[in-house]
């Protein structure tokens, strides 16, 4: 930031001068323009956050005017209810098929498409698709071809096999929904490695070419660790995606069957508004929060490689 | 990377390897499209070919599209959704911009304060926050209304980083040049800045109107009363109510009205559009 603008730094040494000071040699457009910022923040983001933690002491039922203070009882409870671990669960096993699946999918087709291929518009647009339409609604698309005696059943029949209770079968719904999710998002992440792909020089490959490394030996030692930034982005914003798995099982399978695809953020909603526990939702909104943040620290310690050549 | 896919099938004739590398990427994007030409095949499909496993349609109609029209206001729902992500994307782009432009261009103090709040804010997730949100838009009356769809969105966090970025790009003889013939700074950055900014203003434009015009969870929380029902909302809930009786056609003739206009805007803009994403991925 200082780089950017070095003369800011020189002109307000606030430490030598006081606050005062600093302040009245500001530009006084500068506050009024971040004032829109200023009000919107104190609002619709500083005060439900405080509002978030408030809650989750409280018994706050919305139909109820009586709202008492129950410390942390709400937490207890969350850590003593089943469908709140069945929901984590569930989350894992979103997470565990659709990261990898994502991953592999997105290089793949990142590489191909970076390539000097025929008709490289119409490929990409063919996967850029999904993510620009709403999961709701592509939802009930999926629904249709998932069901019973849906569409990828009846193909399957024709080949002999199945059929498959997509999203019926309590061990098979959640992986359902990971594809369609898959599917429904890859484009993006492609284009993250596409990004990345095509800053890295050329001139790297011809050097390992010339010096006769195999395309796999290319790949696996410049292609791979240059990708690293993207690579842990892209791994952060999918878990971050998985945790916030909603839709999906709120259109296709209510989080049934036997509540195999209740995900965390399908049970803070039906917490908050089919049964109207107001604290208790947002108790699990606070630990969900912090489940994110604490497993995307995680990812970034495990993942990240200083790479330079 | 280039051709390094191709050199592993290294001895097969060329026409061969070309044939057997446009096949397999032509059945994966077609397995990508799969879903879109169900849509559109059913929804024109006639009753007794329903659910057959053909997607060309034999007895072609538009009886679900005039059923879908006569059973719900989903013509009120595409005003709605026009309307509210219209306002807010515009709202998005003025207020956002100028307080990008405040971060990137004046000297204040406590502006680097303010930048690492919105660094912050921006790694908040959406579910810590939307309970007292929604409390919040009943205390001051807004469930079933215009406010309470657009007011929560109508500065960006995401949208400020975006501009603030881009501004500091912008060079200082611009701004000084117009400064000296007298220009304020609002017309600093509507009348020099913005015109240079056109990639950055669609990109923060179409992912806010795309945000909003998709989301579901957000109306369906706020909203009961259908006639300020968005069109994501209304049609999901036909999907999955009782509504459609069941008419797979209706359905998916009302996820592709539902669907169609995002498609457009991504086609228009996809230039603009994919850059920008997959900048502010690698960057952000």
């Amino acid at each position: 930031m200082s780089r950017a603008d070095p003369g800011a730094a020189r002109q307000m040494p606030a430490k030598r001068v006081g606050l005062w000071r600093s302040v009245r040699a500001s530009n006084p457009v500068g506050y009024l323009f971040t004032l829109p910022y200023v009000i919107f923040f104190t609002i619709f983001t500083a005060y439900p956050l405080g509002f978030a933690f408030f809650l989750t002491v409280h018994d706050w039922n919305i139909v109820r005017t009586e709202r008492p203070f129950v410390g942390a009882r709400n937490y207890e409870r969350l850590f003593s209810d089943e469908l709140f671990w069945q929901a984590l669960l569930n989350t894992g096993v979103f997470l565990a098929v659709h990261i990898p699946l994502q991953i592999v999918i997105a290089l793949l087709l990142s590489v191909v498409l970076n390539q000097q291929i025929r008709a490289r518009g119409f490929f990409r647009v063919a996967f850029f698709l999904p993510f620009v339409t709403s999961g709701a609604i592509i939802s009930l698309v999926w629904l249709r071809l998932y069901a019973d005696d849906g569409l990828l059943n009846a193909y399957l029949s024709l080949v002999g096999l199945g059929p498959v209770g997509w999203l019926s079968d309590p061990n098979v719904a959640m992986t359902s929904i990971a594809v369609m999710a898959t599917w429904k998002n890859v484009g993006y992440y492609l284009m993250i490695f596409l990004a990345a792909l095509q800053a890295i020089p050329d001139q790297l490959y011809e050097e390992a070419y010339l010096n006769g490394a195999t395309a796999w030996q290319r790949f696996a030692h410049i292609t791979f660790p240059l990708l690293n930034p993207a690579f842990i982005l892209v791994v952060i914003l999918s878990t971050i995606g998985g945790f916030s798995l909603f839709v999906e099982p709120f259109v296709m399978t209510g989080g049934g069957p036997l509540d195999s695809t209740l995900s965390l953020v399908l049970y803070l909603y039906q917490q908050a508004f089919q049964f109207l526990r107001m604290g208790y939702a947002a108790a699990i909104g606070v630990v969900l929060a912090l489940m994110i943040f604490l497993v995307t620290v995680i990812q970034r310690r495990y993942l990240e490689r200083e790479v330079g050549y | 990377m280039r051709g390094s896919l191709s050199r592993r099938l290294e001895g097969w004739p060329a026409l061969a390897r070309a044939a057997l590398f446009y096949g397999l990427l032509l059945a994966a994007a077609l397995t990508f499209l799969f879903p879109f030409l169900f849509m559109v095949s059913t929804s024109i499909k006639g009753p007794r070919e329903l659910y057959s496993m053909n997607l060309v349609p034999q007895e072609p109609t538009l009886d679900h599209y005039r059923a879908l029209f006569t059973q719900i206001p989903i013509g009120r729902a595409l005003f709605n959704s026009a309307l509210v992500y219209g306002l807010q994307t515009v709202s998005v782009l003025v207020l956002s911009s100028i307080v990008g432009y405040a971060l990137a261009r004046l000297r204040f103090f406590g502006r680097e304060f303010v930048f690492n709040v919105i660094l912050l804010t921006m790694m908040i997730p959406g579910q810590l926050l939307l309970i007292p949100l929604y409390l919040l838009i009943v205390r001051f009356g807004w469930t079933d209304s215009y406010q309470g769809l657009i007011v929560p969105g109508m500065v960006s966090a995401f949208g400020i980083f975006m501009f603030r970025q881009h501004f500091l790009t912008i060079p200082q003889e611009l701004i000084d040049a117009a400064r000296v013939d007298g220009a304020s700074d609002l017309t600093i950055l509507f009348r020099i800045i913005w015109p240079l900014s056109i990639p950055v203003l669609i990109t923060v434009g179409v992912l806010t109107f795309m945000g909003g015009w998709n989301d579901f969870l957000w109306p369906a929380i706020v909203n009961r009363d259908i006639d300020f029902q968005t069109l994501t909302q209304m049609v999901t809930l036909y999907g999955i109510g009782g509504q459609a009786g069941g008419q797979v056609g209706a359905i998916m003739a009302s996820t592709l009205v539902a669907v169609m206009p995002m498609i457009v805007v991504y086609l228009v803009f996809q230039r603009y559009y994919l850059q920008g994403i997959a900048s502010t991925g690698v960057k952000g």
